[in-house]
C-alpha cells in the first residue's frame, strides 16, 4: 500500500461526541494516528446512546460510535488523577496535535491547558472547539448541533414558506461542518509548522463555523437590513427548481433549469414542446412569476416515472435532475458503488458493517479506512508500552491503581 | 483572550499559508470557498474569470436594493476577499497558453469544469503535472470523474437532493404531513460550502504530503461525496436495523419531548439529550406537579416524550424568547433561541467577539463580512483585501508575474483571450 498524506503525524485526541469526533477521524482518513482519550468511567458518550433514546450496554457494538471512530485508537486514562495528567503530558511530548470539545476549559483546570501544553512540547498545535469559543458572554452555554442552526440564523431560513423555521433530519449536520473546519484549520497550522518549525493555539467556535456557510446571508443584511426568508427549494433565478413526485411512495426527483438551451430540452422530452412558446413560460423572469402553475404541470408528467427514469430521460438531454435520495437508495446507487463509497468493515465484537469512504480520491496518498473503530482502552499497551516505552511492570502497576483504566 | 483581527494595513502579521499560491478556476460556491479558505490565512489566490461575465456568483444576490450589478454581489464579494481576480478565456488557444503559464507558477489549482471540458482543452492532470510536477490539483465535480453521472448536470439544488441531504429535510416528528409535501433544501447554498470546506481539507493534506513524498498530485472531489460524509452514521444504522430517516423519523429520539416550538415572540429550541438536561428543563419550568411523575425519571423519561411535550409547548407559549434561551443555559439545559440572520449578528455573542469585521470595497461600499470560522493564535486569519473587481489584477498577474508585455495584453485583449 502507498503512503498516506498524514502519515507520521500524531494526534491526542480528547474529543467527545460528534462534532470533533468526526474531524479527527477525516484527519485519521488521511493517516493520521489519532489516539481517542477516555476511560471506564467517562466514556465517549455515543457508545452508549440508542437510537431512539436510553442506554446500550454494550460500548463495541453502537454503529454511530463505530461510524465517527475509524482509524483511531484508544486508550483509557483517568485524567481526574494527577498521574493521568502526567501520562498525558507523556503523549503530548510524541504528539504533533492535541484537540478537544469540551466547554469551558476543562483541559486548563486540569493542567493541560495550551501553555503546559506547550512546555512540554514546543511546536504543538492545540485545538479546542467548545459551542461558542473562548471568551465570549455565551462561553459556558452548552449546544448540540442544532443549537448553532437556531443561533446562526440557518433554522429560521429553512423551511417552506408558509411554515416555521426548520432543520435537516441529519443529527448532526452542524458537527460534521464543524470537525471538517476543525481538520482544514489544523492542516493549515500543520503546513506552517512545516514551514517555520513553530505550533500554535487555534479556537474554533462551532457557532461562527456555522455562520460562515451562510457568510452572503449576513453581508446582504447589511446591505439591506433584512433577514433571508423560508423559500424551501424555490430559487431566485431559476425555474423549475424543485422536487417533483414520482411513483414509489414518498418519491421524488430534484429538477433545476437555469437556461433556455435546458428549458428548450426539457420542454421536448417531457414531450411538451408547446410549452416553449407559452407566454406563461417564456423566459426565466416568467417562469419563476408563474412557478406555481409550472410546478403542478411538471408534477403531472414526473408522477408517470420513478425517480430514476426522470433522471435519466432528462440527463440525456442535460437537464440537470437527480431524485432526492433516501439512505437505502444511496447504499444501493450504481453510480456510488462504482466509485467504492461504501466500505465493509469488520470488527471483532460488532461483526462485518459498511460504513461510507472517505470522500476524496487522492492520486498519490489515497485516503481509506485502514481499522475498525477501536473498542475502550483497545490501545493501551501499544501506546504506554510501545510508544512511550513504559516497562510491563510500570504499566501493570496503573492498570492496577486505575490511572490507566 | 479574543485575538487581533479584521484589516490589518501592512500585512506584517504571519501568514499560515504565506508563500502559498493557488490558481482558482472556479465559480459560485464550492471551488471559489474552498480557496477563500486558504486566502483567508495567507494563501496568494488567483482567480480566473470568463471575461465579460466573470463567476457566475456575480449574477446572484443579494444586492443591495436587489438590483443586480456584478461588482455588488453580496455572494461574490463574501466568497473572494483576499484574492487577484484576472479574466481569462480558458476555452480559447491563446488563453490555454497563459493558463498553462500560471499553472507552472503555482502550488494548488483549484477547478470546478465538467470533466468532459477539461479533457477537451487538454488540460487534465497528467497533462498538467508535465509542465508542474509539484501541482496539487483539486477538481471539484458534482459526481466525480469517475462513474456512470459524471457528466451530469446537477446545480446546487440537485447535490443538495442527490448526496442525500433533502430527503429528511424539514424534519418534523410532529407534523405527519410534511411526508405529503416536498423535501427541501435548507436556506442558503449549505452542500456547495459543505463541498468547498472538504475539498479545502484534501487540498492542505495533498500540500503537507508534497513535503514527504516530493511531487504533487490529483484530488477528485464529488459534491454528492462530501455530502454523503453527513450521513455516514445513518448509513450503518441502515444497514444494521433497517432504519431509514425520513422527514418524520419513525423512531423517538431523546429530543422528541421539544423541539422547535413557537413562544411569546418567535421560537426557541427546546432540547436536552441528557438526563440532567431534562432535569434542568423540569427546573427552569418551576418543577411542576407533574414533572415528579415516576414516568419521567432519568431512567424512563425518553420514553414518555410525548407526554412531556404538551406541557412544554404551553408552558413556551407563554413565555420571551430570550428569557427562556437564557434561564435555560444557565441551568445548563442547552435550549436556543431562533434568531433571524440579522438578529444573529447583532447578538451580543456576535458582538463581544467582532465576529463581523468591516471591509471596503470601491462599488459595493463599506460592508460586514463575517470572519474566519476559526482563530490561530500565531497566524490568524485576516481579512485584508474586498473581493476583486473583474479583471482587476489582469496587469498585476499577466505582466509582473508571467512577464507578458503592454503591446501582448492589448493584443489578447482584442482577442478576447483575456
Amino acid at each position: 500500500m502507498s503512503e498516506m498524506a498524514l502519515n507520521g503525524i500524531r494526534i491526542c485526541d480528547f474529543c467527545w461526541a460528534w462534532a470533533g469526533t468526526s474531524g479527527t477521524e477525516l484527519l485519521a482518513f488521511l493517516g493520521a494516528e489519532v489516539i481517542k482519550v477516555e476511560s471506564w468511567q467517562r466514556m465517549d458518550g455515543v457508545r452508549m446512546r440508542v437510537t431512539g433514546g436510553g442506554r446500550s450496554p454494550d460500548p463495541h457494538r453502537n454503529p454511530t460510535f463505530n461510524a465517527l471512530n475509524l482509524n483511531k485508537l484508544a486508550i483509557t486514562v483517568d485524567i481526574r488523577q494527577p498521574r493521568g495528567v502526567e501520562l498525558i503530558k507523556q503523549i503530548v511530548k510524541v504528539s504533533d496535535v492535541v484537540t478537544d470539545n469540551f466547554a469551558g476549559g476543562v483541559l486548563q483546570r486540569l493542567g493541560l491547558g495550551y501553555e503546559a501544553l506547550r512546555e512540554v512540547r514546543p511546536d504543538i498545535i492545540v485545538l479546542s472547539m467548545p459551542g461558542f469559543g473562548a471568551p465570549g458572554p455565551w462561553q459556558k452555554y452548552h449546544g448540540y448541533a442544532p443549537t448553532f442552526e437556531d443561533l446562526s440564523g440557518v433554522a429560521d431560513m429553512s423551511g417552506y414558506p408558509d411554515g416555521k423555521p426548520s432543520r435537516t433530519g441529519l443529527g448532526g449536520f452542524t458537527d460534521f461542518i464543524n470537525g471538517m473546519q476543525a481538520a482544514f484549520s489544523i492542516l493549515a497550522a500543520l503546513n506552517y509548522r512545516r514551514q517555520t518549525g513553530e505550533g500554535q493555539f487555534i479556537d474554533l467556535s462551532q457557532l461562527e463555523s456555522t455562520c460562515c456557510l451562510i457568510g452572503e446571508a449576513y453581508v446582504g443584511y447589511d446591505m439591506n437590513g433584512r433577514s433571508p426568508t423560508r423559500r424551501g427549494n424555490r430559487d431566485g433565478f431559476m425555474a423549475p427548481h424543485n422536487c417533483y413526485p414520482c411513483q414509489g411512495e414518498d418519491k421524488w426527483v430534484s429538477i433545476a433549469i437555469a437556461t433556455e438551451e435546458e428549458w428548450n430540452a426539457f420542454c421536448e422530452a417531457m414531450g411538451r414542446p408547446e410549452w416553449t412558446k407559452d407566454e406563461k413560460f417564456r423566459d426565466a423572469p416568467s417562469r419563476s412569476a408563474n412557478q406555481e402553475e409550472l410546478d403542478r404541470l411538471v408534477g403531472e408528467w414526473t408522477r408517470g416515472h420513478t425517480h430514476y427514469e426522470v433522471m435519466e430521460m432528462l440527463q440525456r438531454v442535460g437537464v440537470a435532475a437527480m431524485p432526492s435520495f433516501d439512505v437505502a437508495e444511496l447504499t444501493a446507487d450504481p453510480h456510488l458503488n462504482e466509485r467504492d463509497c461504501l466500505v465493509m468493515v469488520e470488527h471483532p465484537e460488532a461483526g462485518e458493517n459498511t460504513f461510507v469512504a472517505p470522500p476524496w480520491k487522492l492520486s498519490e496518498t489515497p485516503a481509506r479506512i485502514t481499522r475498525h473503530a477501536p473498542m475502550v482502552g483497545q490501545h493501551n499497551e501499544y501506546v504506554f508500552c510501545e510508544l512511550l516505552g513504559m516497562p510491563e511492570e510500570e504499566f501493570a502497576v496503573l492498570v492496577g491503581e486505575q490511572v490507566i483504566y | 483572550m479574543v485575538r487581533e483581527q479584521g484589516a490589518k494595513p501592512g500585512g506584517a502579521a504571519k501568514k499560515a499559508l504565506g508563500g502559498v499560491r493557488v490558481l482558482e478556476w472556479a465559480q459560485f460556491v464550492s471551488g471559489p470557498y474552498c480557496t477563500k479558505l486558504m486566502a483567508d490565512l495567507g494563501a496568494e489566490v488567483i482567480k480566473i474569470e470568463p471575461p465579460g461575465v466573470g463567476d457566475e456568483a456575480r449574477g446572484r444576490g443579494p444586492f443591495p436594493d436587489d438590483v443586480p450589478m456584478p461588482e455588488r454581489s453580496a455572494l461574490f464579494l463574501y466568497l473572494n476577499t483576499n484574492k487577484l481576480g484576472v479574466t481569462l478565456n480558458v476555452e480559447a488557444a491563446e488563453g490555454r497558453e497563459v493558463f498553462r503559464n500560471l499553472v507552472k507558477q503555482v502550488d494548488i489549482l483549484v477547478e470546478d469544469n465538467p470533466p468532459r471540458l477539461v479533457r477537451e482543452l487538454g488540460l487534465t492532470y497528467d497533462e498538467l503535472k508535465r509542465i508542474n510536477p509539484n501541482l496539487v490539483m483539486t477538481s471539484i465535480t458534482p459526481f466525480g470523474q469517475t462513474g456512470p453521472y459524471r457528466d451530469y448536470n446537477a446545480y446546487y439544488l440537485n447535490t443538495f437532493h442527490g448526496g442525500g441531504f433533502g430527503y429528511v429535510t424539514p424534519s418534523d416528528p410532529h407534523n405527519p404531513q410534511v411526508l405529503e409535501r416536498e423535501p427541501i433544501m435548507m436556506g442558503g447554498l449549505i452542500a456547495e460550502y459543505y463541498c468547498g470546506v472538504m475539498a479545502g481539507i484534501a487540498t492542505q493534506a495533498a500540500l503537507y504530503a508534497r513535503g514527504a513524498i516530493g511531487r504533487g498530485q490529483f484530488i477528485d472531489m464529488s459534491k454528492q461525496e462530501a455530502v454523503l460524509q453527513a450521513l455516514k452514521v445513518n448509513v450503518p444504522q441502515y444497514l444494521l436495523e433497517g432504519l431509514i430517516l425520513r422527514r418524520v423519523p419513525t423512531t423517538l429520539t431523546p429530543i422528541s419531548w421539544g423541539g422547535i416550538l413557537p413562544c411569546k415572540d418567535g421560537y426557541v429550541n427546546m432540547m436536552g439529550a441528557e438526563v440532567h438536561q431534562v432535569q434542568a428543563v423540569f427546573d427552569l419550568m418551576g418543577s411542576p406537579e407533574w414533572s415528579t411523575d415516576e414516568r419521567y425519571s432519568p431512567e424512563q423519561f425518553h420514553l414518555h416524550s410525548l407526554e412531556i411535550r404538551p406541557h412544554v409547548i404551553e408552558w413556551v407559549a407563554e413565555r420571551c424568547r430570550e428569557e427562556i434561551f437564557h434561564e435555560g443555559q444557565r441551568r445548563r439545559a442547552p435550549i436556543s433561541a431562533v434568531l433571524s440572520v440579522g438578529e444573529a449578528m447583532n447578538s451580543e455573542q456576535m458582538q463581544a467577539r467582532d465576529f463581523f469585521v468591516d471591509l471596503d470595497h470601491p462599488e459595493a461600499g463599506k460592508l460586514k463580512y463575517p470572519f474566519a470560522p476559526w482563530r490561530l493564535s500565531e497566524t490568524p486569519a485576516s481579512l485584508d483585501s474586498a473581493a476583486p473587481l473583474l479583471g482587476e489584477h489582469n496587469t498585476r498577474v499577466y505582466r509582473d508575474l508571467l512577464g507578458y508585455t503592454e503591446s501582448e495584453l492589448a493584443k489578447m485583449k482584442e482577442t478576447g483571450a483575456i
